[in-house]
Formats: structure tokens, sequence, C-alpha cells
């Protein structure tokens, strides 16, 4: 398997889409996975649940206007050349 | 060793940067700040005077002034003056996005602490004592401490097996410049992916280890050793040698990122501010541990195997397998 760094690059991309495409109260509530139901005492280590909804939350509200420049810059490289 | 302000700190995660760096000698002599005047200085006396640089100034007092014409002498003074201009400038930029301080940390070695390194690379079952010595809170350079990671030796051992790789396609007949750099990029993208993962499991599990990103990428290139011996062994003695060599490699090499990283990971626990944690904790560290030694093997004869295909490279392995079993029946 011969891998690029291109192909690192759209793996990158196309996860950071996934991740930012999953609607807060549509989807993420209602699996139980939204922002509100974090349960965890102050001043202990969170879980590994609450670290991935935050990691969740945090790429969504971080990544939002660079994914828009990244898609719209691979969209028309894309479109130019093939 | 005597550099009390030219000390760069390397300071760890956890620790935050609590003194200004006086009396730190312990990365190494820098001798760019002393050597930059000194390279001006060098067609003028020493007796010259390096304040302001001063244009028009006819020169300096001595006699023995190499450039008569003082518009010469002038412009050379206006010239080193823009170059270290430029020269802050890109520092400035460069050190904006990577920590150059941290960065120098890894490549401070010399000879005797990578033939070490390599020896316990190859062979770790002997060693005893494998923490990281800390000089007044910040982690000893390479040069002090044969446990402390460098990037040195994963630099060097990728370019090597970059090199190899090409000899290893050219002896099959099967070189071509594209392939060479598509074997380097896939190489250096696994490693990448490994630290990825790496990084993104040590944050789920709320680590709170002092491996940086560097440390990581360190461990990680220290497999690229492995990998040369593996392609060396399977160039030299066929398929026995490729087997013999991975198996001898990847037992070394399991065994010395499991007590690398099991002082790093699993003996941060004794950080943590509640001592009560849960039970799954110990055991997910030790997981990420187990897993990490055990992926090196994986990509070790995944990046390798193409390299050392020969006639009986297929066989080889179902035959020592095989007919002892026949032989039984």
């Amino acid at each position: 398997m011969a891998l690029t760094m291109y192909a690192l690059i759209q793996t990158a991309i196309l996860c950071t889409n996934a991740v930012a495409v999953l609607h807060e109260e549509r989807f993420l509530s209602r699996i139980g996975w939204g922002v509100d139901q974090r349960v965890g005492g102050f001043g202990d280590d969170p879980n590994v649940k609450a670290q991935i909804l935050t990691l969740i939350r945090s790429v969504r509200t971080v990544m939002r206007v660079p994914l828009i420049l990244v898609n719209s810059v691979s969209i028309v490289l894309l479109l130019l050349f093939g | 060793m005597d550099l009390p302000h030219h000390g760069y700190r390397a300071s760890a995660k956890p620790r935050g940067r609590a003194a200004p760096p006086v009396g730190d000698p312990v990365l190494f002599d820098d001798t760019s700040s002393t050597a930059a005047p000194m390279s001006n200085q060098g067609y003028y006396t020493p007796g010259y005077n390096m304040g302001a640089p001063q244009p028009g100034v006819p020169g300096p007092a001595g006699v023995n002034n190499l450039f008569a014409d003082p518009m010469a002498s002038a412009a050379m003074m206006y010239g080193s003056s823009l170059a270290n201009q430029g020269k802050d400038m890109v520092n400035k930029e460069i050190s904006r996005y990577v920590s150059v301080n941290k960065l120098k940390y890894f490549f401070a070695v010399d000879s005797k602490y990578v033939m070490k390194k390599l020896l316990l690379l190859m062979f770790p079952y002997t060693h005893q004592d494998w923490e990281v010595r800390y000089h007044r809170d910040t982690p000893l350079t390479p040069r002090h401490d044969v446990n402390a990671p460098d990037l040195y030796i994963p630099s060097m051992a990728f370019i090597t097996y970059i090199l190899l790789a090409g000899m290893a396609l050219g002896i099959q007949k099967r070189f071509s410049p594209e392939v060479l750099g598509l074997c380097a990029s896939t190489a250096l993208v696994w490693v990448i992916i490994e630290v990825l993962v790496m990084l993104m499991s040590l944050y789920l599990l709320t680590v709170h280890s002092d491996l940086s990103t560097f440390d990581l990428i360190a461990y990680s290139g220290y497999k690229y050793v492995g990998m040369i011996f593996t392609v060396l062994g399977g160039l030299l003695f066929g398929s026995d040698g490729y087997f013999l060599a991975l198996a001898w490699s990847s037992c070394a090499l399991m065994f010395f990122i499991v007590r690398s990283l099991k002082m790093k990971i699993l003996s941060s626990l004794s950080h943590d501010s509640m001592g009560a944690g849960a039970s799954a904790k110990p055991r997910l560290r030790l997981y990420i541990t187990v897993a990490t030694a055990a992926f090196q093997p994986i990509i070790i004869y995944w990046l390798t195997s193409h390299l050392v295909r020969t006639r009986d490279f297929y066989a080889y392995p179902l035959t020592t397998i095989c007919i002892p079993l026949s032989i039984n029946d």
C-alpha cells in the first residue's frame, strides 16, 4: 500500500469534515452525546466518553471556518486538475 | 563550560517555566552569537571596537586593515548588519510555529551517545536504569543521558533506510526514482499516523505525562534502525537472514519501547491529584504501551518485506513450518 502525503491530507480533510457535520440537536443529543449530557465531577479526571465529547465539540467549534476555506480550495483544485 | 547567558531551556510540559535560563549550561556551547562578531571582525584588527556599525568612518585605528577603501569596508559592515537583521527575522518567524529551543534539545548529541543508543536499540536486555535523568527540573540532554530521546538517530536512520531501499530495489531491478519517493513518503506517513494515534489515545485517556510531540516522534522513529537492520539481514543472507533479523529487531524494539514508555506513561499515575482513579485506567495505559510495542514488528514487516523479495521468500515460512509437521506423520 503506497501512502503518500497527499493521501494523508485527504484523509485528514475527510475525517474533519465527518466530525464537523455531526449536528448538535438533531443527532448528538438523541444518542446521548450532547454537550449537556456530560457527567463528571470537578477535580476528577474526565472519563473517556467525556473526552470524546469535548473533542467533538471543540473540533466543531474551532474547525468550522477553516474547513470552509479548505473545502473550497480543494473543490476548485479537484475541478481544475481532476 | 561557563555560559551563563547562552543557556537554552528545554522545559517539559507540566513543569512550568520557573527560572530564567541563567546558569544552565547543560545543552551545548552556543558559539553562534559569539561567532557572529568574530566573523565580522575577520578582516579587522582585534583591537577594533565592534560597537554600532559606523558607515562612513574611515576604519579602525589598526594599520593592517585589509580594505584600504573605506567605502568597501563600510559597505561590508552594512551588509553584515542587514544579514543579521534578516537572520533575526527568520528566527522569529520560525520560532512562532516550531519551538526551536525544544528542537535543539533533541539534536544535542555526540558520537558516544549515538553508539550507546544504537547498541541499546539492538540489545536492550542488559540495561538496568531506564529513568530519564533531570537536571534542576529540565531533562538532561541526550549528550549526558543515554535514556533521553533524540531526533538525530531517527532522521539519520530514515535517510539511510531510503538509500538502502533504493539499493535493494536496484538489486531486484525494480528501481525508479518514483518508487524511491513513494517508499520514502510511505515510511514517513506511517510514522505520522502512529504519532497521531498515540497523541489521540494519550489525550483520550488523560495521561498527564511529559511526553511531547517530539518525544513521540523520536520513539516512533527508532523503528527505522530496526528496519535498516532487517533489510541488511535480508540483503546479505537471503530469506533466512531476513526473518532472523526481523525477529531479533522486533523483540529488541518491543522491549525497548515497553521499558521506555512504561516510565513515562504508567508511572505518571503518581501525578494524578485523586489517588482513587478508576481501576480501568492502569489497564488502559498498559494496553496503549503494549499496543505501541506490538505495532512495531507489523510495520517493520510491512515496510521492508517488499524490498527483500527473493525466489524462496514466500515458501520459506511455509517450509519451516509444514515440513516438520509432515515429517512427523
